[in-house]
């Protein structure tokens, strides 16, 4: 990327000089090293992935004799399927659910003035700046059988222990009971997704012009009217933009539930991720494993979908 | 920052200023109660959703300097410490574990990334801005959707590139096998700032006698300096976070980065040294929240699409 000084005598003409000068050549080759990389390491990957899963290969046997539908039909008649395919969509549209509420209520406070403002942004973006993996393990002893500090919290209110609501044991045993294990799951999605889509509200709140918020003051426009009439169709796709991103990191996600569960207890808080990761990497059926990761795939160019008709539709707007 | 619980924010008495009346208010005194009140709920509302995200990370703390005796007593009160609290667990952290080889083996792997991805970024971002045409925008985003493909599905197939390669249980393979998602998250990120540098610029620079590449050279790349500390950032901050692939690809501890060595490596069998572990994910956690902080804004015009002109 050395500059090539051309004597400044030479007037500039619309004639090109080099042949790099050339839009139609210069274009493409500058974009090619990233789509390059792109092919050979998303593309061709799910391309093998697709074969993977249509064929019989092993970790013990890796030739890729294609079988046909085999391991999708073995796969979806395993009753740990159907427990995997129901906890991740419960986790994430539960999960979704909960952050599209609480993600609204948050980005509205955030966006009036209070001191502590710019503390109370960092702690709340935590979270999600947080390297998940090393965020699960905090949960991991937040929910501890023994000294989870929840427990604790709630065996001084009364709450937990002999002869109370949540007793007679001492402890919750959040992740050992099937249905404690998916809410912690569920709540644990909620709160790491929880920032990206204030965030992204945010943004949009900010971008309301300033003087369709005055022209609905002038007019007497209460805080609910200007809620349902200004704000939440103003803020649609914005708020549309934010549900697929947590919808895509939560329905994609194997690491919550690797760290703190590794599916358990007897598969009750797998997921397609997760079970996908333990039948092909460490079970070693790489092709009944692609075959699990692929049921993400419909789901995933949804989104994509989705996502694609939300951003032309606000460049045209 | 993030060491400490968040102090409840002492309610602020809204400015004593005289009341405009719009007529519809029923009484000044109605309208005043109800401002006060608006205040009381945003500030419980803000101390709410602050402790809901940063409690986790006050117990990590909390935890962290407390000592064995202290932490596994039943009968202690946990939310305080009951033995004066000690440095041992962090000592221990980087005396007895492998942590400090995760630390390393995670800066080795960020900054091959990063300069991997800048290498293909950048030229790949001005050719979407400044010579694809109409086609550039339109290319771009689908090369951010790129990003989206999530690890859970590549990393079977990938493992089996990552061996032909000869990569395999090795820290380069994750080298090679990021800047997949980093590339399509940072040529969307940088062409942001491409665009909102004029045309002129260049154009001047070119009939001043610099070639095309001499021009981008002097011209843009100084002027896009933000953009590029962005694309580090962020390519730096991605490669912290991943986990999957690098479940996959290592296994030996020598290889490992924190995210996958912290979880797999100080976590064994029926052990947990949980003081040290809470300070392995503490020590990552502030830093890296830090630098997102810093550069927030940019992160979020590039994930709404350009859908918010920020």
């Amino acid at each position: 990327m050395t500059a090539t000084v051309a004597p400044p005598s030479v007037p500039a003409t619309r004639q090109p000089r080099y042949l790099l000068d050339r839009e139609g050549v210069l274009g493409p080759l500058m974009l090619l090293p990233a789509v390059l990389y792109i092919v050979a390491l998303v593309g061709f990957p799910l391309v093998l992935a697709i074969l993977y899963s249509l064929s019989d290969v092993t970790v013990g046997d890796q030739s890729i004799d294609l079988i046909g539908f085999g391991n999708f039909t073995a796969v979806w008649d395993n009753g740990t399927f159907q427990k995997a395919l129901r906890n991740t969509f419960l986790f994430t549209f539960a999960s979704q659910a909960l952050v599209l509420v609480l993600a609204n209520l948050l980005a509205l406070i955030l966006s009036a003035d209070f001191h502590g403002k710019r503390l109370v942004r960092f702690l709340i973006l935590l979270p999600w700046t947080t390297p998940i993996a090393l965020a699960a393990i905090g949960w991991l002893w937040m929910l501890d059988s023994v000294y989870s500090p929840i427990d604790a919290a709630l065996r001084s209110a009364g709450l937990l222990g002999p002869d109370t609501p949540f007793g007679p044991l001492r402890n919750m045993l959040w992740l050992s009971k099937p249905d404690l294990a998916r809410l912690s799951v569920l709540l644990i999605h909620t709160w790491r997704t929880l920032p990206l889509a204030t965030v992204i509200l945010l943004a949009g709140l900010t971008a309301i012009p300033q003087d369709v918020k005055d022209a609905a003051n002038v007019d007497g426009a209460g805080f609910w009217r200007q809620l349902i009439y200004i704000r939440i169709p103003l803020l649609l796709p914005i708020m549309t933009v934010a549900v697929l991103y947590g919808v895509i990191f939560t329905f994609t996600d194997m690491t919550v539930v690797y760290v703190l569960t590794r599916g358990g207890p007897i598969d009750n808080t797998q997921v397609l991720a997760s079970w996908a990761f333990l039948k092909g990497v460490e079970g070693g059926d790489l092709a009944q494993g692609a075959a699990i990761a692929l049921f993400l795939f419909p789901v995933m160019a949804g989104v994509a979908a989705l996502m694609l008709r939300t951003a032309r539709r606000t460049e045209t707007s | 920052m993030a060491t400490s619980v968040p102090p409840a924010p002492a309610p602020k008495t809204p400015p004593v200023t005289a009341p405009r009346y719009t007529g519809l208010e029923t009484s000044p005194g109605v309208a005043r109660a109800k401002r006060v009140g608006a205040r009381g709920i945003l500030y419980a509302g803000a101390t709410f959703f602050a402790l809901f995200a940063a409690l986790p990370f006050a117990w990590m703390v909390l935890t962290i300097f407390k000592q064995d005796t202290d932490l596994y007593n039943a009968k202690h009160n946990p939310f305080v410490y009951n033995d004066p609290p000690t440095l041992d667990n962090v000592r221990a952290l980087f005396n007895e574990t492998e942590y400090v080889t995760f630390v390393v083996n995670t800066l080795i792997v960020a900054v091959a990334v990063v300069a991997i991805t800048l290498v293909a970024v950048v030229p790949a971002a001005y050719s979407l801005t400044r010579l694809a045409g109409r086609w550039g925008e339109g290319l771009g985003i689908g090369i951010f959707l790129v990003y989206l493909v999530p690890p859970t599905l590549l990393f079977i197939p990938l493992s089996r590139v990552v061996t032909e390669l000869g990569l395999r249980n090795s820290k380069w393979a994750m080298v090679v096998v990021y800047p997949s998602f980093t590339i399509p998250f940072c040529t969307w990120l940088l062409m942001g700032f491409f665009k909102s540098i004029p045309w002129d610029i260049e154009e001047q620079a070119m009939i001043d006698g610099y070639s095309r590449l001499g021009a981008i050279w002097r011209t843009v790349l100084p002027i896009a300096i933000p953009g590029l500390l962005t694309v580090v950032v962020f390519a730096f901050a991605l490669t912290m976070h991943e986990f999957v692939y690098a479940l996959a690809f290592t296994s030996s501890s020598a290889e490992k980065t924190i995210s996958n060595g912290v979880p797999t490596e100080l976590v064994r069998g029926d052990v947990f040294y949980w003081q040290s572990l809470m300070a392995a994910a503490a020590i990552v956690a502030v830093p890296v929240a830090l630098l997102y902080n810093v550069f927030l804004d940019r992160f979020i015009a590039g994930f709404t699409l350009g859908a918010v002109k920020g």
